[in-house]
């Protein structure tokens, strides 16, 4: 795992749903074919209401063309960030477009425990509202160690919730990792 | 000692004493239910992970059903099911139930308990955020990702961290105008949609154990709206008769203690309460039916895992008959078994589905369909500029196919009074 993440920011609002994250009638592709599962790439982040997207003006664009990587490493999010559905195609789907880290207010349990357990992308929380303080396109540079973000475009830093019980399942990759280095499967 | 009922059940699976709120604990899982959707991707990671002689931890365990996309010509979503039919035959799964045969029984959520899948005091986790639905059945239900759901299948096992309780009373004899889709959405009015997030939500009152089983359903279903891990409705008679009715299979009921510790606790009397709806683009955006009355609609739909119940359409149906739908009306069982007793029911001598069809109204095949937008030939999609009203449990952006669509949720009676005028109506005027 790299423990010093550097990127640009992409800003959203609150309640981001899954729906708005990966739209269900994109959940029929293959998560393991290389060339297939790119869709989720492509289309992720494609249901968020366009006056919305990237926030505060909205109309910015998350993924360009028939791309399936964005330009943005993180996600600076508000509450309750990836409520909705269980489908884990939408931490997925973060991570096959580049995200490296999510950083929310709160989050929604089953969305917090796939991008953990699946190993897709960072969780981080925050006790302050942040989606407000960083604009899309800014540069952000995170100590996973250290639970510190750096917006360099701005000079501010920000201390993150440490991740708890749960870093050492993001330590070993995904929960499969960690089960086999604790002795728990073979 | 005290506990609460979500906390015991809790305690007997993870084979500890007591739980407390805020404990990372393992449990050991009853059941496993998957579908279509997520059903192919659980399979592959666990084949990745535990190598090609992968074994299940107990196939007996494993619940398939097949309800998503089901009725499409999509070739993605058709090779889905035909990866879950694969499986099933080289694993010899009984529990599968595989669409186009007499087996296919539609919706999970509802199909579980029709099946007599949900049993009092067990643990069942499933790969879709409603599976808290079986909560109605005074047992703990979650909804888990693939990951999750590949670990489990491997091990029977799952870690969770145990929740802490939210309880809302309901007292009072329910007005005939009320459904318990009033009740919830109230609920998610009062807390929003991450109110309970990471905590359980416990229904309790007179007026709650006066609802039948789907009617219980709906609140436990909807829980997920409010980002709780489960919902949860203690069992009593009216849960052993409707288990019993189906499976000999056993189970043990509990009950929260009386001086058990809440988060927080809520109290309502139904019988001063009045039909209400979800405003778009969220289940907590609540109001009065009366405040939004005469929006224009562009179309009406009735069904999902939420308001595809039996019950919903004997609602429906009431205010429906010997009347004419002003707007194109769907009509989704959300099971066979409900679609077929649609046609045993009646009116005055007048089935249900002949109820709807006479008034007008589309009566489709039990699955999923539109509450969840799904592949582009989904009956009943939403469309760009369309105005809804639905008994399904999400309205957020696009979650019924169009990000441009307005959807309004609300009970069975509301939807149908709605039917008939072409805009959103209170069904007082029709009762």
């Amino acid at each position: 795992m790299e423990k010093i993440i550097k990127g640009k920011a992409f800003v959203l609002g609150d309640n981001i749903d899954t729906d708005q994250i990966i739209p269900a009638e994109h959940l029929v592709y293959s998560l393991s074919d290389p060339e297939e599962s790119k869709k989720y790439g492509h289309y992720a982040l494609s249901g968020v209401p366009l006056s919305q997207a990237g926030l505060p003006g909205g109309g910015l664009t998350f993924i360009n063309g028939d791309e399936h990587t964005s330009e943005y490493s993180f996600l600076i999010g508000g509450a309750n960030f990836g409520c909705g559905s269980s489908r884990e195609h939408a931490p997925f789907a973060l991570q096959v477009a580049g995200v490296k880290a999510v950083i929310a207010e709160s989050y929604a349990r089953i969305f917090y425990r796939n991008s953990v357990d699946g190993g897709f992308i960072l969780p981080f929380e925050t006790s302050v509202k942040l989606n407000d303080q960083v604009k899309t396109g800014d540069e952000l540079e995170l100590d996973v160690n250290s639970n510190v973000l750096k917006n360099l475009s701005s000079g501010k830093t920000c201390n993150l919730r440490p991740l708890g019980d749960i870093l050492p399942i993001i330590e070993a990759g995904d929960i499969f990792k960690y089960a086999r280095l604790s002795g728990m499967i073979v | 000692m005290s506990m609460t009922i979500t906390e015991k059940i809790l305690s007997k699976s993870s084979g500890k004493n007591k739980v407390e709120p805020g404990e990372n604990i393992w449990l050991d899982v009853d059941v496993l239910m998957t579908h279509d959707v997520c059903g192919p991707p659980t399979i592959e990671i666990w084949k990745r992970e535990f190598g090609n002689d992968a074994k299940i931890w107990d196939k007996d365990k494993l619940v398939i059903f097949p309800d998503h996309y089901i009725f499409t010509k999509n070739p993605q979503a058709n090779r889905n099911v035909e990866i879950l039919r694969k499986f099933a035959s080289e694993y010899e799964i009984d529990n599968y139930y595989d669409v186009g045969t007499e087996r296919y029984k539609g919706v999970c959520h509802i199909a579980l308990a029709e099946e007599g899948y949900d049993l009092p005091g067990t643990v069942l986790f499933g790969t879709d955020s409603h599976t808290c639905t079986s909560g109605a059945f005074g047992m703990f239900s979650t909804g888990v990702g693939n990951t999750d759901a590949a670990f489990i299948l491997g091990t029977g096992k799952i870690w969770e961290k145990v929740p802490e309780s939210i309880k809302f009373t309901f007292d009072g004899e329910m007005p005939a105008y009320l459904t318990a889709k009033d009740l919830i959405l109230q609920v998610l009015g009062k807390i929003t949609t991450d109110g309970a997030t990471y905590r359980a939500l416990e229904f309790d009152g007179d007026a709650v154990f006066s609802l039948s089983i789907d009617e219980r359903m709906t609140l436990t279903n909807m829980a997920i709206e409010a980002g709780a891990m489960n919902g949860i409705i203690a069992a009593d008679a009216v849960t052993e008769a409707y288990v019993k009715e189906r499976t000999n299979k056993p189970y043990e009921i509990f009950n929260s203690d009386a001086d058990a510790n809440y988060k927080s606790q809520y109290r309502f009397d139904v019988s001063k309460m009045e039909p209400h709806v979800a405003k778009p683009h969220s289940p907590d955006n609540l109001d009065t039916v009366r405040n939004v009355q005469g929006t224009k609609l562009t179309k009406c739909y009735i069904g999902s895992c939420t308001g595809g119940k039996l019950s919903d359409f004997i609602s429906a149906a009431k205010i429906i008959f010997g009347n004419k739908v002003k707007v194109p009306t769907f009509i989704v069982p959300a099971s066979t078994w409900v679609a077929k007793q649609m046609e045993v029911e009646t009116i005055s001598g007048v089935s249900l589905t002949q109820i709807f069809e006479n008034a007008g109204c589309v009566v489709a095949q039990s699955s999923c369909a539109a509450c969840l937008g799904g592949p582009m030939d989904t009956i009943g999609r939403a469309t760009d500029g369309e105005s809804i009203i639905s008994t399904t449990n999400r309205n957020f952006p696009g979650r019924m196919g169009s990000k441009k669509a307005a959807v309004y949720l609300a009970s069975p009676l509301t939807v149908a009074a709605s039917a008939l005028t072409g805009a959103i109506t209170d069904p007082r005027d029709y009762l």
